[in-house]
């Protein structure tokens, strides 16, 4: 290393063979933007089939298809690479730490998430179609009744993994090692906090869910009987496996976002997070809990009735954490001096229908209302309003929060604020309906539904190519922040803003703390 | 399907009718909004549950909004406030961790009352095994003397409403060849299963939905004393038409229910004589058409070109060695989508499309096949 503040390379190795946090955070952000306007395109294909009664557009074989590949994208291509991306900006500059613990790691554990999804697309093209059976994957439909293509889909879900399970060790190694001196555990930002539990749920569920679809690989093609009842298997175990890693999965998503939420909060209220301690506690609570309640997912199933209650009571308690969380961000706003800006709108946005999202799912822990609730329209539309309007809506704000750090430009504010508009509004008026026809009796994943539910399915759809649309709005405005937006150099870019990342210079260089800074008490846990 | 002044005024009045009326009349109703409390014990538990919990959401949704907009209007830079600086309170923070805590567990005791009750198998007055099918539901009325009646429902929506070909009817997508029938005042048993992936049983008015597994058979109950057509749908993703295998129950008066029992048994009977007819190729062909249309169609194509299956039309099979073609029909072929019909139609009708397979769709073998040919192939194995 001789010379000590070297930039990037030029030319398409500084992509390939990049150490750097900062490129490989900014590659995941944009790969995981262009899986989000995969996964969206999905989506509308999807709405445009159920835009009237009767099959119109697609048949029920390839609408199948792409509500499993649209949920597969949607979780493992757009969301949780997205929080990682932040993950890796942002982790370093806020424990005052130079880069990654693991940096060579790093860059691998992204170059392996495009070839993956390449393959898993490229399924659309296989005989027999792509995979049919849902994101949860369900055996024997994933198994003896699958399309030959599952194969291909093992054998992504196996890397993708993989990626997870490094990207999270290398979380875990530089959040645990290379914290800036003074930076206890305690004063870390929220940001960190939710993401080294998250890190942690990762490495804990990742390998059972490589476990779930490796038995599902001996099913296929090895003669054995893991899920198959003819075989002396057992169906139901599919379940309680796939669910043992897609709980705490559902949490692995939104922890993140409860960070970028406590982070954005207090800088447009002007104000400290109120009840840091007791935050961390929740995350926590929730992360413990998120074990212990998988089955809730599986309340038809035919479960003992023991077995049901235990489920219904640790799925009822984790109302208290995350009721915490919530009662900690209002409080957090009562009394500050707040804002509106974009990033502040979509918190603002986030905190509402999240809520609503818990809300829904509070009432569906309830097992015996659950018999009605279960695998209809009205979970449809909880789980967009946990996943949407809580991970999407989180992550919205985190680009547009902190973007102007990263690029030294500001973004077009009323751009930013019709996109959040045009994008509550979109959202709302897709899944909002759901519930009303998902409690009526429609059942979630079918192509063409009965005629009593022809004018919601109508409203949601409309919504949908709304909420799609604004996305494009979204691109041109951070395309043209990069390129041409106001410079900013003001290093907090906004007035409430805490934390060792708004030290640095704006625009961030490629290289930041290479000599650790010292962690000013007064800033502690902002 | 477009919007017009009449449904929206429905969909205004949708709320407000939906908490008026005891329960709804037609099953689901048209934009209806709200859970229907159906017509079961059961079902009006479950729905008072619902409405408890949606109450305790919507005061605690009022409290936090009503704070946090409070919040937003008079806490805002712009109107010259100077923030405040706590960012914590104790006894605060404990007191919102406790009191939902107590919340939850004043509605963890109706909850469990409830799920016991739905537990409650016991002292059933008549057994019925349920048997999921891609995509149809097998109805199996356990009969301690004598016969037991079984049968198959399919969905009854002709193909040409599906693809818009001709206008919707108003039971669209949720009407069956035959229905469950089931007497009013008794408690029923359901014994579910599945045949070959999971599927599950879902009558919302019934306030019955429990997962069809293969290898596992659960259990539901039901009793109401009302009668009427109450319909509902597989709920769990099982293939490629999920969305086509309705649910329909008819619950009659007990001495209705007797007499269609009645019928249901010598209908039975009338299939066994006929067993041992002799048919001509028209008679078959007529029978077979229909047969086709019921079980082939949706993989093998209305005019037998393929789809999701192979095509008939000049196809290896349906041209060659007859005893091939019945075996693939009696005991499908494994591994694909292809089920055993053996079980699931008689031998008559399976006599009745081979033949039809054997001469439609320009197909033109000139060979037919009686029942006696399948029972024989049966016998043979």
């Amino acid at each position: 290393m001789g010379d000590h503040h070297h930039g990037p390379a030029k030319g398409l190795g500084r992509w390939l063979f990049t150490t750097n946090h900062k490129d490989i955070g900014t590659m995941y952000l944009w790969f995981s933007f262009a899986m989000f306007i995969l996964g969206g395109a999905f989506a509308m294909i999807i709405r445009a089939e159920l835009f009237q009664p009767g099959m119109q557009l697609v048949d029920p074989a390839f609408f199948n298809q792409m509500t499993t590949l649209h949920g597969l994208v949607m979780v493992f291509g757009a969301i949780m690479p997205s929080f990682v991306g932040l993950a890796n900006w942002l982790i370093p500059m806020m424990i005052g730490a130079p880069d990654m613990a693991l940096p060579r790691m790093n860059n691998w554990s992204f170059w392996i998430l495009p070839p993956t999804f390449l393959l898993l697309a490229s399924t659309l093209f296989m005989e027999g179609g792509a995979p049919a059976f849902g994101w949860t994957f369900y055996a024997p439909l994933s198994t003896t009744y699958a399309p030959p293509s599952v194969t291909f889909f093992i054998f992504s879900v196996h890397i993708l993994g993989l990626s997870s399970i490094m990207g999270s060790i290398n979380i875990i190694a530089t959040v645990m090692n290379m914290r800036a001196p003074g930076m206890t555990y305690m004063k870390m930002p929220l940001f960190v906090w939710t993401w080294l539990i998250t890190a942690f749920l990762l490495v804990a569920v990742m390998p059972v869910l490589a476990g779930a679809v490796t038995m599902m690989l001996m099913d296929i093609h090895f003669g054995t009987s893991f899920f198959s009842a003819a075989g002396g298997g057992d169906p139901v175990l599919f379940q309680h496996v796939f669910w043992f890693f897609g709980h705490p999965e559902v949490y692995i998503i939104i922890l993140p976002a409860f960070g970028v939420v406590s982070q954005i909060i207090p800088a447009f209220s002007r104000k400290p997070l109120f009840g840091y301690d007791s935050m961390v506690y929740a995350t926590s609570s929730i992360a413990f809990l998120s074990f212990i309640v998988w089955a809730h997912h599986m309340y038809t199933v035919g479960m003992p009735v023991a077995g049901e209650l235990f489920f219904m009571y640790a799925t009822m308690l984790i109302a208290v954490p995350t009721g915490v969380k919530v009662f900690n961000w209002v409080t957090t706003m009562w009394r500050g001096a707040m804002t509106f800006e974009t990033p502040m709108l979509f918190c603002i946005g986030f905190l509402v229908l999240f809520t609503i999202g818990g809300f829904t799912g509070l009432m569906l822990s309830i097992a015996p209302a659950d018999f009605q609730y279960h695998d209809s329209y009205f979970v449809v539309a909880h789980f967009h309003y946990v996943m949407v309007a809580g991970a999407v809506f989180s992550m919205t704000a985190a680009v547009y929060f902190w973007l102007p750090k990263w690029c030294g430009r500001m973004y077009n504010e009323a751009m930013g604020k019709t996109h959040f508009w045009i994008s509550f509004i979109g959202f709302n008026l897709t899944f909002f309906p759901q519930h009303f026809v998902g409690l009526a009796g429609m059942p979630r994943r079918i192509p063409d539904y009965a005629l009593q539910f022809a004018d919601f399915n109508m409203m949601s759809s409309i919504g949908a190519f709304i909420y799609g649309a604004s996305q494009i709005l979204f691109l041109y405005n951070v395309i043209a922040t990069i390129v041409a937006g106001k410079p900013v150099s003001d290093e907090k870019v906004w007035d409430g803003a805490e934390g060792l990342e708004w030290t640095v210079p704006t625009p961030a260089p490629y290289h930041t703390f290479e000599t650790p800074p010292k962690v000013d008490p007064a800033h502690a846990h902002s | 399907m477009c919007f017009n002044a009449k449904r929206l005024s429905k969909l205004a009045l949708g709320p407000v009718l939906m908490l008026l009326s005891a329960f709804a009349l037609a099953n689901p109703e048209v934009n209806q909004v709200n859970m229907a409390p159906g017509v079961t014990e059961v079902g009006k538990e479950i729905y008072d549950l619902h409405m408890i919990i949606l109450g305790i959401c919507v005061v605690i949704g009022i409290g936090v909004f009503g704070v946090m907009f409070y919040s937003i209007f008079y806490h805002r830079k712009s109107r010259g406030v100077t923030p405040a600086t706590f960012h914590e309170s104790t006894q605060v923070e404990i007191l919102w961790t406790v009191v939902p805590f107590f919340i939850l567990i004043g509605m963890a005791i109706p909850a469990t009352n409830t799920l016991l009750s739905i537990y409650d198998n016991d002292d059933a007055e008549l057994d019925v095994l349920i048997t999921g099918y891609q995509w149809k539901w097998k109805y199996e009325y356990l009969n301690e003397n004598g016969e037991n009646v079984s049968f198959f429902s399919n969905l009854r929506t002709p193909q040409s409403e599906i693809y818009n070909t001709e206008a919707k009817g108003e039971h669209y997508l949720l009407e069956v060849d035959n229905p469950l029938v089931l007497p009013a005042g008794k408690k029923v048993r359901f014994l579910i299963t599945a045949n070959d992936v999971i599927h599950s049983w879902w009558v919302p008015h019934l306030a019955v939905k429990k997962d069809a597994v293969p290898g596992f058979i659960n259990e539901a109950w039901t009793r109401t004393d009302q009668t009427g057509i109450y319909r509902g749908q597989c709920a769990e993703l099982c293939g490629k038409d999920h969305g086509f295998m309705p649910i329909v129950v008819n619950v009659v008066e007990p001495a209705e229910y007797d007499d269609w029992l009645a019928g249901k048994q010598a209908e039975q009977a009338e299939i066994a004589a006929l067993m041992a007819q002799e048919f001509t190729l028209d008679e078959l062909m007529e029978r077979g058409e229909a047969v086709y249309q019921r079980n082939c169609l949706a993989c093998h194509g209305a005019n037998g070109e393929g789809g999701v299956g192979p095509a008939i039309a000049a196809s290896a099979v349906a041209t060659g060695d007859l005893s091939g073609h019945l075996e693939i029909g009696i005991n499908g072929v494994p591994g694909t989508a292809m089920q055993a019909f053996g079980g699931q139609i008689n031998d008559v009708e399976m006599a009745a499309v081979i033949t039809y397979q054997r001469n439609a769709f320009g197909n033109n073998m000139g060979d037919l096949v009686q029942p006696i040919d399948v029972f024989n192939h049966k016998k043979g194995q």
